[in-house]
C-alpha cells in the first residue's frame, strides 16, 4: 500500500537524489560517452568503427567465437548442473555437506586462476602432456583456444545453475512427485514430464546468469584462449594496443557487446514472465537411500565433477610450494616462491586489501540504501534507480573499464589512473548482486515494525538505525563476505584502470603469469584462495547456511 | 489523557478509486471503539487514517478539535497494537517497551519506574529481560499493548491485535486487553472483523461494509435491533424470509403461513405490503400445540448446549432453529413440527431499503 502523508517527502528523498546523481556522473555520464566515442570520429556523426568492425574476418569473427563460448558454455553447464542439482536433492550421497560447501568454494575462485591450473596440467610443457607423450607417446588435444575456455568456464560456472536449481527442487513439493508416480508416471518420465517442466523458470534464470558471465569473461579467453579471441579480449587489445589504442573502436566493440547481452536480458525476461509461477513446498522432496549401479553412478558423477573442478586448483597451490630456478620448476620443496611473491608483488596484497575493503564500504552503504528505499518508497524516482543500478549487470567488465576511462579522462573529472575510478568500478559492479540480497532481507522485515517505531514517535532515521538497520544487520554481514569473495577476484575491469599504485592481487597473477613467474603466480594464487577459502567458512559458520546466492 | 475522535466527511482513495467517500463518525473520550466488518471494508484503512499511516484525500479527522489530517505518526501521540505484534526482535521486552519514552528524552529512573509499572499492569514483569523471540504469541501481544501504553497515548490503535493468537488464548487476551483499557481510560478505537470479539470488549461497535458505516452502537443494540439486513447477517446468525403484513379487523397480522400469522401491535404505519423478516434461529421455538408454523425437520446437529435444526417450512424454504438441548435424542429427520416465532426479539425490514421498521427498544417493556 501506498503512503502518502505530508511526512513521506522526507530524508528518504534527499538520500534517493543523492544516490541518483551519484549514479548519473559515475555510470550514466561514462556509458554516454561510451557510446558517443563509437559513432563519432574525428568529431562528425559516422558509424566507421562498426563498418570496421564487420569488414574485416579477424574482427567479425571474435563476435562469433564469443556467441559460440557463451551459448556453448550456458548449454554444457545447465547440461552438469541439472543432474549435479537432482542427484544432490533426491539421492543420499556420502559427505553431502561438505561437498556442498567444496562445490560452492569452487565456483567462488578467480576464474582466471582455472585457467592457469588447466594450463599447467595440459597445457604445452604441462606435467599430464609430458606424463602421456613420455609414458605412452599420446598427444594430448590441445587445451588451447575454444576446448580450454569451455572446460574452463563451464566448471567455473556450473555451481552457479546448480545453486539455483538447489533452491527450485527444495520448493517442489513432494506430493506433486507422489501425485504424479499414482498416475503411473515413474523414473526417467517422471523427471522430464513432471518436474523440469516445474523448472524452466529456474533453468532461464540460472541460463541468463551464465551466458552473461560467459559472455563478459576476460581472463579467462585471454590466458587460454590464444588465436581463439573473444571480444572482452578484442576490446582489451584495441583500446591498449601498444601501437597507439584506438578507444573510437574499442568503444564501437563495447557498444556492441551490451547490445547482445540487452538483446538476451530482454528476451529472458520476456520467457519468465509469460512462464512464470511460484511455488513453496510444505513437504520438500527428501533424499532417498538408493543402493547398487544407480547408487554407484550417481557418487561417481558427484565426485567426479568435484574432482574436475577441484584438482587443477589444488595443483596450482602444490605447485607453489615447489622450488624453482628462475622461471622453472625443480625437484624439491621450498617456500622460496612465496617470498618472491611477497617481496615482489606484496604491494599487491596490500592494494586488495585496502581497494576492496574500502570498495566493500561503499558497497554495503549504498546497497543498503537503495535497497531500503526501492522497498519501503517505491516510486517513480525509486523504481528508476533501481533500474540504473541493475545496468552493470549486462554491462561487461571490459566495457565498464573502457567506459570509465573515457568518461573520467579529462577535467573536471580527471580520475584516470588513481585508486578512486577502481573504486568505482568495483562498487558499481557489484552493487546489483548485494542491493539485490539486501532486498530480498528488508521485503522479510514487516512494515508494521517501522509503522510500530513511528508511532512510538521515532523519527524516519531514527527508525531505520535503530531498529531496521540491526535487524537487516546478520543478512548485511554474510552478503558483504560474498560481496568482498568477488571483489578481490575482480580481473576484467582493472587491468583496464590499474597502474603501478593500484595493481591488485589479480592483475599481479596475471601479470606474472604471462612473464612465465609460475612459481610467483601460484604463490599469489594460493594466497588469493586462502583468503577466499577462509572468508566462505566465515560465512558458512556465521550464516549456517550451505548455499549462496549471487 | 484521552481525547474525542471525529470523522468530518472522510474521504480515502487508492489510485483515485474511492474506498471511502464521505464517512462522519464520533468517538466519545475513554470509550472502547470498534470498528467491525468483513474483509476489505475498509476499516483498517480508516484505522490506519487516524494513525497517519494513511493520507486523508478529503474531510478532516481530528482528536479534540485538532485537526490532524497533515501531522505525521510521530506527532499525533498514538500508541498502536498491530495484528502481527510488530516486537523489534533485536530489542529486550524490557527496551521494547522504553522505546517511545527513550525518544522523548524522559529521565532514565522515570522510564525504569514506568516501564516496570506497565509491565506488572500486563503481566508480564517476569519476562522483563528477556528477548521477545523466545515469548508465546500472547506474551508477545501483551509487550505491544505495553509498549503502546506506556507513552500515555491520547488514542490506543489496536488493529486485529488477537487474530494470531489460538482460539482459546484469545478469549483470555481480550478479557485482559478491556480490563487493562478500562484501568488505563485511553480512547481506543479497535479493528476486528470477529463479531463475537467485538461485542467482548466494545463499548459501541461500528459496522462497517464496502466502506460505509452501516450501524453504530452498542453491542446489544446491533444484535437485537440491526439496522438493516447486512447488519442483521453479519451479527449472529439469523434467517431472512419475505412475508406479507396485512390489516386485519385493524390490527396488523404478519402472515407467516397460511395458519399461522402473527399479531404485530405497535406497528401502524405499514399497512400492507411485503417485507423482510429475519428470524434468528433462538427466536423460533418448536411448538407442543397444533399452532404454529408447519415444517418437517431436515437435519439434526448436536452441540452440547443446544440442537441445530434444519427445518423445511411447507413452502420449500429452510430455516435454522436453535432449542435448548434435552435428555433424550433430539427429533429425528422427517418429524413433522410446528415453529412458533417469538415476536418480540425477531426483527422487519422495509423490503427495497432493506432498513429495519422497527425502532429502537419498541416491543422491550
Amino acid at each position: 500500500m501506498q503512503n502518502k502523508t505530508a511526512g513521506r517527502k522526507d530524508i528518504w528523498s534527499v538520500i534517493t537524489l543523492g544516490i541518483l546523481l551519484l549514479y548519473a556522473l559515475v555510470l550514466v555520464l561514462p556509458l554516454f560517452t561510451l557510446l558517443k566515442e563509437s559513432i563519432f570520429k574525428d568529431g562528425a556523426l559516422s558509424f566507421e568503427h562498426f563498418g570496421e568492425f564487420f569488414g574485416k574476418k579477424y574482427y567479425y569473427s571474435t563476435l562469433f567465437n564469443s556467441l559460440k563460448v557463451t551459448v556453448a558454455v550456458t548449454l554444457a553447464s545447465l547440461v552438469i548442473a541439472t543432474p549435479l542439482a537432482y542427484i544432490m536433492t533426491t539421492f543420499k550421497i556420502k559427505g553431502k555437506l561438505y561437498l556442498q560447501i567444496l562445490i560452492l568454494i569452487s565456483s567462488m575462485a578467480p576464474p582466471f586462476i582455472g585457467a592457469y591450473a588447466w594450463i599447467l596440467l595440459m597445457g604445452r610443457n604441462g606435467v599430464v602432456t609430458n606424463f602421456l607423450s613420455d609414458v605412452f607417446h599420446i598427444t594430448t588435444p590441445d587445451i588451447y583456444g575454444f576446448s580450454g575456455i569451455l572446460i574452463v568456464l563451464t566448471l567455473q560456472l556450473i555451481p552457479l545453475i546448480y545453486m539455483f536449481m538447489m533452491g527450485a527442487f527444495k520448493s517442489i513439493d513432494n506430493s506433486l512427485i507422489e501425485a504424479a508416480e499414482s498416475m503411473g508416471y515413474t523414473g526417467f518420465k517422471k523427471v522430464w514430464k513432471v518436474i523440469m517442466p516445474l523448472m524452466v523458470p529456474t533453468i532461464l534464470a540460472g541460463s541468463l546468469l551464465v551466458f552473461m558471465r560467459a559472455l563478459a569473461d576476460f581472463g579467462t579467453p585471454m590466458l587460454i584462449g590464444e588465436g581463439f579471441e573473444t571480444l572482452p579480449v578484442l576490446i582489451f587489445n584495441e583500446f591498449t594496443s601498444e601501437m597507439g589504442g584506438n578507444a573510437g573502436f574499442a568503444a564501437a566493440i563495447s557498444v556492441i557487446v551490451v547490445v547482445i547481452a540487452l538483446t538476451i536480458f530482454l528476451l529472458q525476461k520476456f520467457i519468465t514472465n509469460k512462464k512464470s509461477f511460484s511455488m513453496s513446498a510444505l513437504h520438500p522432496i527428501k533424499e532417498k537411500k538408493e543402493s547398487g549401479i544407480k547408487n554407484i553412478l550417481a557418487h561417481l558423477f558427484v565426485y567426479g565433477y568435484l574432482a574436475l573442478a577441484i584438482l587443477p586448483q589444488l595443483y596450482v597451490v602444490y605447485t607453489a610450494f615447489l622450488k624453482t630456478s628462475g622461471r622453472i620448476f625443480v625437484k624439491g620443496y621450498s617456500l622460496d616462491s612465496f617470498k618472491a611473491a611477497f617481496t615482489r608483488s606484496g604491494d599487491t596484497i596490500v592494494h586488495t586489501f585496502t581497494l576492496g575493503l574500502i570498495a566493500l564500504f561503499f558497497v554495503i552503504l549504498i546497497a543498503i540504501l537503495i535497497a531500503y528505499v526501492t522497498v519501503r518508497r517505491r516510486n517513480a524516482i525509486t523504481n528508476g534507480l533501481d533500474i540504473i543500478s541493475m545496468v552493470p549487470y549486462i554491462v561487461p567488465g571490459s566495457v565498464l573499464g573502457v567506459a570509465l576511462l573515457l568518461g573520467f579522462n579529462n577535467k573536471p573529472f580527471l580520475l584516470s589512473g588513481t585508486a578512486t575510478i577502481i573504486i568505482i568500478a568495483f562498487v558499481i559492479r557489484r552493487l546489483p548482486y548485494t542491493i539485490r540480497s539486501s532486498a530480498a532481507i528488508i521485503h522479510q522485515i514487516s512494515p508494521s515494525i517501522e509503522e510500530a517505531a513511528a508511532s512510538l514517535g521515532a523519527s524516519n532515521l531514527k527508525t531505520f538505525f535503530k531498529i531496521t538497520l540491526p535487524m537487516m544487520l546478520p543478512g548485511v554481514i554474510s552478503g558483504a563476505i560474498l560481496s568482498w569473495v568477488t571483489i578481490i577476484s575482480e580481473l576484467s575491469t582493472s587491468i583496464l584502470l590499474y597502474t603501478v599504485n593500484t595493481k591488485t592481487m589479480t592483475i599481479g597473477i596475471y601479470t606474472e603469469v604471462i612473464r612465465g613467474n609460475y612459481g610467483v603466480a601460484a604463490a599469489l594464487s594460493t594466497i588469493l584462495i586462502a583468503i577466499t577459502v577462509i572468508s566462505l567458512l566465515i560465512f558458512f559458520k556465521l550464516t549456517g547456511r550451505k548455499e549462496v546466492s549471487l | 489523557m484521552s481525547v474525542t475522535i471525529s470523522f468530518n466527511n472522510v474521504i480515502k482513495k487508492y489510485n483515485d478509486k474511492p474506498v471511502i467517500s464521505g464517512l462522519s463518525l464520533d468517538i466519545k473520550k475513554g470509550e472502547f471503539f470498534t470498528l467491525l466488518g468483513p474483509s476489505g471494508c475498509g476499516k483498517t484503512t480508516l484505522l490506519r487514517m487516524v494513525a497517519g499511516f494513511n493520507s486523508i484525500e478529503g474531510g478532516e479527522i481530528t482528536f479534540d478539535d485538532k485537526v490532524m489530517n497533515r501531522i505525521t505518526p510521530q506527532h499525533r501521540n498514538i500508541g498502536m497494537v498491530f495484528q502481527n505484534y510488530a516486537i523489534f526482535p533485536n530489542l529486550s521486552v524490557k527496551n521494547n517497551v522504553a522505546f517511545g519514552l527513550k525518544n522523548r528524552k524522559i529521565p532514565k529512573d522515570e522510564i525504569e519506574r514506568r516501564v516496570d509499572h506497565i509491565l506488572d499492569v500486563v503481566q508480564i514483569s517476569q519476562f522483563k529481560n528477556s528477548m521477545p523471540e523466545n515469548l508465546s504469541g500472547g506474551q508477545q501481544q501483551r509487550i505491544a499493548l505495553a509498549r503502546a501504553i506506556v507513552m500515555e497515548p491520547n488514542v490506543l490503535l489496536m488493529d486485529e491485535p488477537l487474530s494470531n493468537l489460538d482460539a482459546k488464548l484469545r478469549v483470555d487476551m481480550r478479557e485482559a486487553i478491556k480490563l487493562i483499557q478500562h484501568e488505563v481510560g485511553i480512547t481506543t478505537v479497535y479493528v476486528t472483523h470477529d463479531q463475537e470479539e467485538a461485542m467482548a470488549v466494545s463499548d459501541r461497535i461500528a459496522v462497517m461494509n464496502s466502506g460505509v458505516i452501516q450501524q453504530v452502537g452498542t453491542p446489544r443494540e446491533i444484535y437485537q435491533r440491526p439496522a438493516n439486513i447486512f447488519v442483521s447477517n453479519f451479527i449472529g446468525r439469523t434467517n431472512i424470509v419475505e412475508r406479507s403484513l396485512k390489516k386485519v379487523d385493524n390490527r396488523q397480522v404478519l402472515i407467516m403461513d397460511e395458519n399461522y400469522q402473527i399479531d404485530l401491535d405497535d406497528i401502524t404505519q405499514y399497512a400492507e405490503e411485503i417485507i423482510k423478516v429475519s428470524i434468528r434461529p433462538e427466536e423460533f421455538t418448536i411448538s407442543d400445540t397444533s399452532e404454529g408454523m408447519a415444517g418437517v425437520i431436515q437435519h439434526n446437529v448436536f452441540l452440547g448446549i443446544n440442537v441445530h435444526y434444519t427445518v423445511q417450512l411447507s413452502n420449500g424454504e429452510n430455516v435454522e432453529v436453535t432449542e435448548e438441548s434435552t435428555l433424550g435424542e433430539p427429533l429425528e429427520p422427517g418429524t413433522e413440527v410446528k415453529l412458533l416465532v417469538n415476536k418480540e426479539k425477531i426483527n422487519l425490514f422495509h423490503y427495497e431499503s432493506e432498513k429495519n421498521i422497527l425502532e429502537g427498544d419498541s416491543y422491550a417493556k
